[in-house]
């Protein structure tokens, strides 16, 4: 368990935040500027707080009010870099054995091979990462930062700076390190769809302060947190594989219902973590009929938020979990929606997107 | 090559080589201290540091000469403490080694200090994290990332030791065997009747060795910056 409370004026920017950050992965969620970075960093030691206190189960990194400040090389941390930052003088090999040559010798730790085969770089070992791709770097600073035996995971938009294709190449790796490493991880990201794949936790930010805090299902299904700006907003449900058909398209259920999705490469039986953004759900109040989409959810409205902009998010409850649709406030109106209305939810299936289809174990 | 020079051509050459060779090697460590100094810290009084570094630069080399025979002969602040040690070092070798050194220090640090400013200080933070103290840092990212700057500063040094004749013969004078360097041997031959052939052989081994220092500081730069990455 890690304990962060930090607050710190820099710049006119005040950061305040306090939040802790069970086992599995923690992610800091936010736009760009709401401190997420700054909170890593403090973490990480390569920053110092105004005031604060971290800690690692009993294990204090810093308490300002003690006057402890552990070095950053004293903090036994991963941190995996938005740019990977791998040593260019050093071979593959070198860079994973890197943080193990300075890890404590009687520390437990990964083997080797293990992580070598968790991330698939056993062809690249003695290449230079200068002859890495973008998602190959990524790869071997994840199995760097796992190979120093740390503590905790810290990983700062480790995604942001690759494109799509490579992104769906690494995210797979973190989910396989939430479900097969013990170490908890926190991760930095304002993109929701990584979010809904990954997080355990939710710690959302803005401005600074934590503005949300709990169970990932629980805080992207609340329309109320929107630290990604209301077009990013979307729920998160989880589903099993039923069977692949042959159109393609996989058939799951959610919680009793049918969900049918773009062929996902998960074996039936899988419980997956499905992400349905807001934009992309239309709702009904009678159940439609000559419709081309499949997933007609029937759902009770459990929320109705309308800020002052034309949209409008509207919570549903369904047997499946919490789904949020963002519709215009004249819609709202017009069709007389309000809490404890039953309506369905037209999503569209190709509409759930690759990315964001994300196994959970 | 013994029977092309002349004997006291050869032991110009011999002692040049030995003078620049420890000049060079003994300043070294300082000079990448020095240079990490002014490039990464911060501290009151650095650009008095980088003044002192850079005055024989920019000092006529006589005057470097004369404030070096003040500073370490035998009644001066350092000459006369290593003489009441026993150490009298004026008019040896080692004391035109000195005299090398100096001139030779500010193009050594400059060469110095730029590579280490070029090395990503997010790869020293990088190292960090993963556990290596500050002391490893410095041994295993700045240090072999800014390599090919160290070399190129070595060997700039080595060649302007070579070629030092100002401060030499203001602070060592011009004795053969102890103090007469190449220069110091050119300027000598050139003084006597006849010395002009022996003059024009010295010429041509400093043409040598000047243009073999330049080749080998390249060759060696571009191997090592292959390795750090081609970045």
């Amino acid at each position: 368990m890690l304990e962060v409370s930090v607050k710190h004026v820099f710049q006119g920017f005040t950061l305040d935040a306090t939040f802790k950050a069970p086992p599995g992965i923690t992610v800091l969620f936010g736009r760009s500027g709401s401190g997420k970075t700054t909170i890593v960093n403090a973490v990480a030691g390569l920053l110092k707080p105004d005031e604060g206190r971290i800690a690692v189960d009993d294990w204090v990194l810093l308490d300002t009010k003690q006057g402890v400040q552990l070095r950053p090389h004293k903090r036994r941390l991963g941190y995996v870099f938005q740019e990977g930052r791998l040593f260019p003088h050093l071979s593959v090999r070198q860079n994973l054995a890197y943080g193990a040559w300075f890890a404590p010798k009687e520390v437990p730790r990964e083997s080797f091979s293990k992580v070598v085969e968790m991330l698939g770089i056993g062809p690249l070992l003695e290449r230079r990462p200068a002859a890495l791709s973008g998602g190959e770097k990524q790869r071997v600073a994840i199995g760097r930062a796992l190979l120093s035996a740390p503590r905790l995971i810290l990983a700062d938009e480790p995604l942001a700076a690759l494109d799509a294709a490579r992104k769906a190449e690494i995210l797979p790796y973190f989910e396989r390190l939430r479900d097969e490493v013990s170490v908890p991880i926190l991760y930095v990201s304002h993109a929701a769809s990584e979010v809904a794949r990954l997080a355990t936790t939710v710690v959302a930010l803005d401005g600074g302060r934590v503005i949300a805090h709990g169970a990932a299902a629980e805080i992207l299904g609340d329309p109320n947190v929107r630290p990604g700006g209301a077009r990013d907003i979307g729920a998160v449900l989880t589903a099993r594989v039923l069977r692949h058909q042959d159109d393609g398209l996989t058939e799951l259920n959610a919680g009793g219902l049918p969900l049918f999705l773009p062929k996902v490469t998960a074996k039936p039986d899988t419980i997956l973590r499905i992400r349905i953004a807001a934009h992309d759900v239309i709702l009904s109040r009678a159940r439609p009929e000559g419709l081309s989409a499949l997933n007609i959810l029937p759902k009770t409205i459990a929320e109705l938020r309308s800020g002052d902009g034309p949209g409008a998010i509207v919570a549903l409850d369904t047997v499946a979990g919490r789904v949020l649709a963002r519709i215009t406030r004249r819609s709202a109106v017009a069709m007389e929606l309000q809490k404890g209305t039953m309506v369905h939810a037209v999503v569209k299936t190709v509409s759930v997107a690759g990315l964001d289809i994300g196994g959970n174990a | 090559m013994q029977d092309w020079l002349g004997p006291a051509e050869w032991r110009a050459v011999a002692l040049s080589l030995r003078v620049s060779f420890w000049a060079t090697l003994v300043s070294l460590p300082l000079g990448i201290l020095v240079a990490y100094a002014l490039a990464r810290w911060r501290f009151p009084g650095k650009q008095v540091l980088n003044g002192i570094v850079h005055l024989p630069l920019i000092l006529p080399p006589v005057v470097t000469g004369y404030v070096l025979l003040l500073t370490f002969g035998t009644q001066g602040p350092i000459g006369g403490v290593l003489a009441d040690w026993g150490i009298v070092l004026a008019f040896r070798w080692t004391e035109a080694a000195v005299a090398a050194a100096v001139m030779a220090f500010p193009l050594m640090v400059r060469a110095i200090r730029l590579s280490i400013e070029a090395v990503d200080p997010k790869l020293e933070q990088a190292s960090a994290t993963l556990g290596a103290s500050p002391v490893w840092v410095f041994l295993t990212v700045t240090l072999p990332m800014a390599l090919p700057g160290i070399i190129a500063g070595t060997i700039l040094a080595f060649a302007k030791a070579m070629g030092e004749f100002g401060a030499t013969i203001t602070f060592v004078s011009n004795i053969p065997g102890q103090t007469r360097t190449i220069p110091s041997a050119i300027y000598a031959f050139l003084q006597v009747p006849g010395g002009e052939d022996s003059a024009m052989r010295l010429v041509i081994v400093s043409v040598i060795v000047a243009m073999a220092a330049l080749l080998l500081s390249e060759v060696l730069a571009r191997r090592v910056a292959h390795r750090v990455g081609g970045a």
